[in-house]
């Protein structure tokens, strides 16, 4: 049962932390609660889907299907993150005012686009195909269904309360800082979905691995440790990562993180007199 | 401790593009009974490899590599691809992430040592 727990486990804990961050970064957004519940139920479907098609999504590609799978999926998730870091560079500012005025919502009209509860689908899809997966298999293999219910639900316990814990922690930042952290912090999530896919496409031999290991951390982080999980959760670690991963980690953190401070200051400059820096 | 692998990122980028274009030899896998057979797979180091892995049970799996760095779950009865290398010789551990009791070693030596396949 605890094998069971910890495999659950990891997988929730993957998806529980995407969720805690987008819940923080859609504080005070009118809908937030439909948005995030839109979210996991899509996220839901669509990983029974996965996991019922699981045979045929192998075999497209001449049996790389998997993996460029699981690439198209990670890019779009990367692409809608990009999409809603670049609007709140825009209109971080009237985010934080509403945030300020205790219990007022974003009005309409000047609300954050739902792709971060596409984000939330997209990584209840990845994890939860590979829980059900695996649940599948543990009872086609004669385990007891109090075992596995048991297990199952012991790691979805876990995994929800390190997902909450994670969210608490981030609504301990300050209002006025509040936007600006979780914009940073998407930035990093999006960063290392870039590399896992870009890892992908080396596994099906569509990107060359520019190196299969740059350097070799496993000594520091393992990533069989617990930190490891957290970390290639978060940001995509990995130990031994190849020279593709490298590149599109940094490629993302600079397009994305770059157009961001461009139309931060552009909608700085727009506005007089200047706010101070401490607001920012 | 951090180790900078002398193939460094430019280097690596020219060199890229050649192996693309080579057809990698094919190398099979297979998972049977939650095992995977065989346990010890033997590849040319310093090539590319084309690794089939075959689920011959109806349990889904997981074929997993923190020291290769590749995940593919193998459907019930499936078969996944994943292109590993090119490997430097040494010993490089897998197992099966649903059921991680069932382990396996990828070997790779320098192509001259390497034993005929006995299959």
């Amino acid at each position: 049962m605890l094998a069971t727990a910890l495999i659950v486990f990891r997988e929730i804990l993957e998806a529980a932390l995407v969720i805690s961050i987008v819940a923080a970064a859609t504080r005070g957004v009118a809908g937030r609660a439909r948005l995030l519940v839109a979210g996991v139920s899509a996220g839901i479907a669509g990983a029974v889907l996965v996991a019922l098609f699981a045979g045929e999504i192998a075999s497209l590609a001449s049996g790389s299907g998997q993996a460029l799978f699981n690439a198209a999926v990670l890019s779009a998730a990367v692409l809608l993150i990009g999409w809603h870091v670049l609007w709140m560079s825009q209109h971080g500012r009237e985010m934080v005012q509403a945030l300020n005025v205790v219990g007022s919502a974003v009005r309409d009209g000047s609300k954050p686009p739902s792709a971060l509860a596409a984000v939330v689908a997209i990584a209840v899809l990845r994890e939860g195909s590979e829980i059900v997966l695996f649940v599948y298999g543990l009872a086609a293999g004669g385990t007891n269904a109090a075992a596995l219910i048991g297990g199952g639900l012991l790691g979805l316990i876990g995994g929800g309360i390190v997902g909450w814990a994670l969210y608490f922690g981030l609504l301990r930042i300050p209002p006025s800082r509040m936007f600006s952290a979780t914009n940073w912090i998407l930035l990093l999530v999006a960063a290392g979905m870039a590399a896992q896919a870009g890892q992908f496409l080396v596994q099906a031999d569509w990107l060359p691995a520019l190196g299969n290991q740059i350097w070799n951390t496993s000594r520091v982080i393992a990533d069989r440790s617990a930190l490891g999980h957290l970390l290639h959760a978060l940001v995509g670690y990995q130990a031994r990562p190849s020279g593709i991963q490298v590149l599109l980690f940094v490629a993302t953190l600079a397009v994305i993180g770059g157009a961001s401070w461009r139309l931060q200051r552009s909608a700085g400059t727009r506005r007089a007199p200047a706010p101070p820096v401490s607001a920012a | 401790m951090i180790r900078i692998h002398t193939t460094g990122l430019v280097v690596a980028a020219l060199l890229a593009a050649s192996p693309l274009l080579a057809e990698a030899p094919q190398v099979n896998l297979q998972i049977k009974t939650r095992a995977f057979e065989p346990a010890q797979v033997h590849v040319p180091a310093g090539i590319k490899i084309r690794l089939v892995i075959h689920n011959a049970d109806s349990a889904p799996a997981e074929f997993e590599s923190y020291d290769l760095s590749r995940e593919v779950v193998v459907p019930g009865g499936g078969d996944s691809v994943v292109y590993i290398g090119p490997l430097d010789a040494g010993s490089y551990k897998f197992f099966n992430d649903f059921y991680p009791a069932s382990t396996g070693t990828v070997i790779a030596a320098p192509a001259s040592t390497l034993s005929p396949p006995h299959d």
